[in-house]
């Protein structure tokens, strides 16, 4: 009914934004390349990558192959290769990946910088790796053809050997300088998937050695010759600047070479260069430092929350209207469900603290960090040292996780690095972010509130939802604020919500992005960390309400285009059959859906309440990311990303700030899950699919945390609208 | 008053049966603790041990549970250590993974000579992590089937080894600043402890 | 500064260093050994974890004033140890890590484990592996591969 009255305008409107939302989505620096019509979606030419920056055919046999991205722990150092060796019919036991630095052609092809991030490894290289791979076996033919004298077509290619009609055969090794002369191919032929020898199997990773031995070397390993260490006194509250500071006990450590006051991207600090770590850091443990603190907003956790309550009682910016928003009014408040949600701010804390190390002369400078977005670092380096781009040699290394800590628009971390070198040319600098940095340093998951207004039908079904969000917008003030913000909304502030994938009638979300002196960043999984909590445990207690099962709820209620998520709970509830009705006592299970990305994840877990907190002895993952190019990295992506995803759940799992102080220091008060706190066992079964692919990286984040409280609602019968979850 | 007759008189029995033990144990220069006329001072001096026994840099290790705590506000023992079956921790995460021979003031944690939980007979909390009353630990501190076997000599000599004698050197925290200390000082505390095994170890109810 | 004389991996090392100085920044900085990690500074990560005089410990909190003649064996040296070559081959065999970086650490207290008990239960598991972050949350993996390494050892 609602359907045939909407005017034709909010349709309209309604595909526009899931245009713009499904880019942000699927890349969220899509915008970047928008600005320059034609060039999105565009399948990047083969010379537009011309294969020697990707492919190093050694003459022992060895295939070195570039990647044009970080490795963070996600696995595109394998998968990448795996697409490119399956289409050049490399052997495989002989690939090499080496993470590439930075330059232009090893931009994403879709984004139009270097960077990783919005899951888009595979979603956005997937072609270009495999053209790569084709080109390098057709010109590796060509070669041997002309050699032979015998047609190309002739030939054919196994293990890194060419083979010819006569008995002819010769290795890659043999046959790469020549090849390497001759033209790249104006256009290849790809694999037919029945073709494909790696890709689509199980493939281990290419870095496993390296870290189970302890020879993989990452950002902070860097050494290099005279090489100095140093730490950054960051101001107490964000943007404070240094009123005074008295160096004495600081310089009196043995080791330590200088002691200044430096610029920040946000206010002063005091930088500590020493020989050695252990003394850089007694030093500023003894660096008196005073703060001009008073001229700085003093942000405060109670009192944010206070005031995001009373704005969320009011209608924002329109992200999204469907049908009639008045419709809300009609519906009784017995058949309505009006409920708040708050969520706290959220480091990342990857393992490896962060860190960059440059050396900076009068030719140029080199950098050393493991950047998602090397473009942005190199240039912000180049910028404080006063050279340009291209004098500035960064290469990219190893990170130890980094779940968007490592892509920071105004690269803080490069600049307070190059800041240092400026100060001893010649002298290479590697700056540490101690773990307290790290913690308190900002750049978190913002704070959210949402009050959701829920109509419910006489079947059971919502039919009017009225939905305000309010939280601090990630991009206001960087490069992807003219992309991403929309009439005042902030797509990532709003994803999984305005462009939910359930069916509902009269639909209406609006947002508020208030401005607070908290730097922010997108947290694994972005905004749908928040939105899946919500929609998720409302569309669950729905069901509970309606007494039906919760996925023969979910199916019930996705429009008929969401082909993905259908999918993932029709392959949910075959895996779980066997058990799910079936837990009793003192177990439950809670289930959760949600497309992000363009990836598609269905969840169930089995829950009990042990010593106050949530056990999970199972967890069942469906997913669709289209064809699965290594299901073997997508299983491990997936049981790792619902074990980050709770980190929201943990009883410390949440930044607060106290008169504008952080109130955590280090792990022991933000305290992400260990190993009896994450699932005994994760269960991951992959939708078969010939789709082209979508990432896997963040798509598992959102659904771990509302599966849980959905299963300790059933446990309990209390609803859980807070994040973090204290004491069960 | 009327009910509180019945318990007092049990208390009293109690007592008297605990100290019968205890004196046919104890015979030569330890007096019987339910009749000497050192029982009032052996009861104050006791409160002087307990001050010292209920003090977190203590109790933290005299737990109920199969975890220690830590701090002045006694919280459990941050990143999952656990009690394990000799008190010391499990393989992979002992009580040495961290807590050395001395104290590490540089890093923040403390340690001493056979860092280590007591044994759940000695646990002077309940199951809540509540402490148990001046009796209750007393009852514990005395009774050999519960303390490991010690006499008052043997208590002596407990309350001289270096694991004991680190709650007054506990060092500094992590951030710089001194660790807490009993409120009574060392030499009071052994004092203290002579004359109550001098007393007989008495208890009140 | 103090002259201390270590044996690291079954070799004597003398290092000058300031006594309050962790293991650990001996470890990566005067003896440029990095695969031993530095996680957290205050022991809650366990990235850091080597062996000394058999016990695993946190070098980031254990100065090296306190080492004393003990031995310490760090993961650089387990690919020569019988249990530490099983453990590394389960890993990668259950291709365990992502971003890798806890691993060491996770090595380092696993060996430990199986050296103490060779057929560890998933609680002895939990118990001791559990304070060893790995934010990437390859704990499922890292569960499979104790046992494949205490199968393959049994």
């Amino acid at each position: 009914m609602a359907t045939a009255t909407t005017p034709n305008f909010l349709e309209v409107n309604r595909r526009t934004f899931l245009r713009m939302s499904g880019a942000a989505a699927g890349g969220l620096f899509l915008s970047l390349h928008l600005a320059e019509p034609g060039h999105a979606r565009q399948t990047p030419k083969a010379q537009a990558y011309p294969p020697a920056a990707f492919i190093h055919v050694r003459s022992d046999g060895k295939i070195v192959i570039q990647v044009n991205r970080l490795e963070f722990g996600q696995g595109v150092q394998t998968a990448l290769p795996m697409l490119l060796a399956d289409e050049m019919d490399a052997d495989w036991s002989q690939v090499i990946a080496e993470l590439a630095p930075a330059a232009d052609v090893y931009s994403d092809p879709i984004a139009g910088i270097q960077m990783v991030g919005g899951s888009g490894s595979i979603a956005h290289s997937f072609e270009q790796y495999r053209q790569l791979g084709a080109s390098a076996r057709a010109m590796l033919i060509a070669a041997a053809a002309a050699q032979w004298n015998v047609m190309p077509e002739q030939c054919r290619t196994e293990a890194s050997v060419v083979y010819g009609p006569n008995s002819q055969s010769a290795k890659y090794g043999e046959l790469a300088e020549s090849a390497a002369k001759l033209p790249v191919p104006e256009s290849v032929q790809l694999k037919k998937e029945s073709e494909l020898h790696l890709s689509g199997k199980n493939t281990r990773r290419l870095d496993s050695r390296g870290k189970c031995n302890g020879s993989q070397k990452f950002g902070l390993d860097v050494d290099l010759p005279g090489m100095k260490v140093a730490l950054v006194a960051h101001p107490p509250v964000f943007g404070a600047r240094v009123k005074s500071f008295n160096a004495d006990a600081a310089r009196a450590i043995s080791g330590v070479r200088d002691v200044f006051e430096m610029p920040l991207v946000r206010g002063t600090g005091v930088a500590v260069v020493a020989d050695r770590f252990w003394a850089a850091k007694q030093a500023r443990d003894r660096l008196q430092a005073e703060w001009n603190t008073a001229s700085v907003e003093h942000p405060d956790t109670a009192q944010l929350f206070s005031k995001y309550r009373e704005l969320a009682r009011t209608a924002g910016n329109i992200a999204m209207t469907r049908g009639s928003a008045a419709s809300m009014d009609s519906i009784p408040s017995s058949k309505r469900i009006l409920a708040e949600y708050e969520f706290p701010f959220l480091a990342h804390t990857p393992m490896e603290p962060l860190n960059t190390t440059v050396r900076f002369d009068s030719s140029g400078a080199e950098v050393w960090a493991g950047s998602q977005f090397q473009t942005f670092d190199q240039m912000a380096v180049a910028e404080v040292l006063g050279l340009k781009a291209e004098q500035v040699t960064f290469h990219t290394e190893m990170a130890g996780g980094g779940f968007g800590r490592r892509a920071v628009a105004d690269s803080h971390v490069q600049r307070e690095a190059a800041t240092i070198a400026k100060r001893l040319p010649g002298i290479p600098v590697k700056l540490i972010w101690t773990r307290e940095d790290d913690v308190q340093g900002g750049y978190y998951r913002p704070m959210f509130v949402h009050r959701v207004d829920v109509g419910i039908g006489a079947d059971g079904m919502p039919i009017a939802w009225r939905h305000v969000i309010v939280g601090q917008s990630l991009v206001a003030g960087t490069p992807f604020a003219a992309r991403l913000i929309k009439d005042g909304v902030d797509a990532t502030a709003v994803e999984g919500v305005a462009d939910t994938a359930y069916a509902i009638q009269n639909f209406y979300v609006s947002a508020h992005h208030p401005e607070i002196n908290v730097p922010v960043l997108w947290w694994r999984s972005v905004g749908h960390t928040h939105t899946a909590f919500v929609m998720e445990t409302l569309i669950d207690e729905l069901a509970m309400r309606a007494k039906t099962d919760p996925i023969a709820y979910r199916l019930k209620l996705l429009s008929p285009d969401a082909k993905k998520l259908r999918a993932c709970l029709t392959l949910l509830r075959e895996k779980t059959a066997s058990w799910r009705d079936s837990a009793t006592g003192n177990r439950a299970v809670g289930v959760a859906s949600h497309e992000s990305f363009g990836t598609g994840v269905a969840c169930a877990v089995e829950v009990s309440v042990e010593n106050k907190r949530p056990k999970i002895h199972r967890a069942v993952i469906a997913v669709d990311p289209g064809f699965a190019v290594n299901p073997l990295s997508i299983e491990s992506q997936m049981q790792g990303g619902v074990t980050f995803g709770m980190t929201q759940v943990m009883p410390k799992g949440a930044i607060t700030l106290k008169d504008g102080r952080v109130e955590q220091r280090n792990w022991d008060g933000y305290t992400p899950p260990y190993i009896n706190d994450a699932p005994v066992t994760v269960e991951v079964h992959i939708v078969p699919s010939s789709e082209k692919p979508t990432g896997c990286g963040e798509p598992p984040v959102p659904v771990i945390s509302p599966a849980i409280v959905n299963a300790l609602s059933r446990l309990t019968g209390k609803r859980y609208r807070s994040l973090p979850l204290a004491e069960i | 008053m009327m009910r509180l007759g019945p318990t007092l008189l049990l208390g009293v029995l109690l007592l008297a049966i605990v100290s019968i033990g205890a004196a046919s144990r104890e015979q030569g220069d330890t007096p019987d603790r339910e009749t000497t006329p050192n029982r009032p001072a052996g009861l104050a001096a006791w409160q002087k041990i307990y001050s010292v026994m209920s003090h977190p840099r203590c109790i933290n290790c005299h737990t109920a549970s199969d975890y220690p705590e830590q701090g002045d506000d006694r919280h459990r023992h941050l990143f999952n250590v656990v009690r394990g079956p000799d008190g010391k921790g499990v393989p992979a995460l002992q009580c040495a993974t961290c807590h050395r021979q001395a104290n590490a003031d540089s890093t923040g944690v403390p340690g001493a000579p056979d860092w280590h939980l007591a044994p759940l007979s000695m646990r002077w909390q309940d199951a809540a992590d509540r402490i148990l009353p001046s009796s209750a630990v007393c009852k514990t501190v005395s009774d050999p089937a519960k303390n490991g076997g010690l006499d008052g000599a043997a208590l002596i000599k407990h309350h001289q080894t270096e694991l004991v004698k680190w709650a007054w050197k506990p060092g500094l925290r992590n951030d710089g600043s001194a660790r807490s200390v009993p409120p009574i000082d060392y030499e009071e505390f052994m004092v203290a402890t002579r004359e109550w095994v001098q007393a007989g170890m008495p208890c009140t109810k | 500064m103090e002259t201390f004389k270590l044996t690291v991996n079954c070799q004597q090392k003398d290092v000058t260093v300031d006594p309050s100085t962790p293991l650990l920044w001996v470890l990566r900085e005067d003896l440029k050994m990095s695969g031993t990690k530095y996680g957290c500074g205050i022991a809650a990560c366990g990235a850091c974890t080597v062996h000394v005089g058999g016990v695993p410990t946190r070098s980031c909190v254990l100065p090296i004033s306190l080492v004393g003649e003990r031995p310490v064996v760090t993961i650089e040296a387990m690919s020569n140890d019988t249990i530490g070559r099983v453990v590394e081959e389960a890993w990668e065999s259950e291709d365990v890590v992502q971003c890798g970086y806890c691993q060491s650490g996770q090595i380092m207290s696993a060996v430990a484990l199986l050296k103490a008990t060779p057929k560890p239960t998933d609680k002895d598991i939990e118990e001791s592996m559990g304070g060893n972050l790995c934010r990437c949350g390859t704990y499922v993996r890292i569960r499979q591969a104790i046992k494949a390494a205490a199968r393959q050892l049994g």
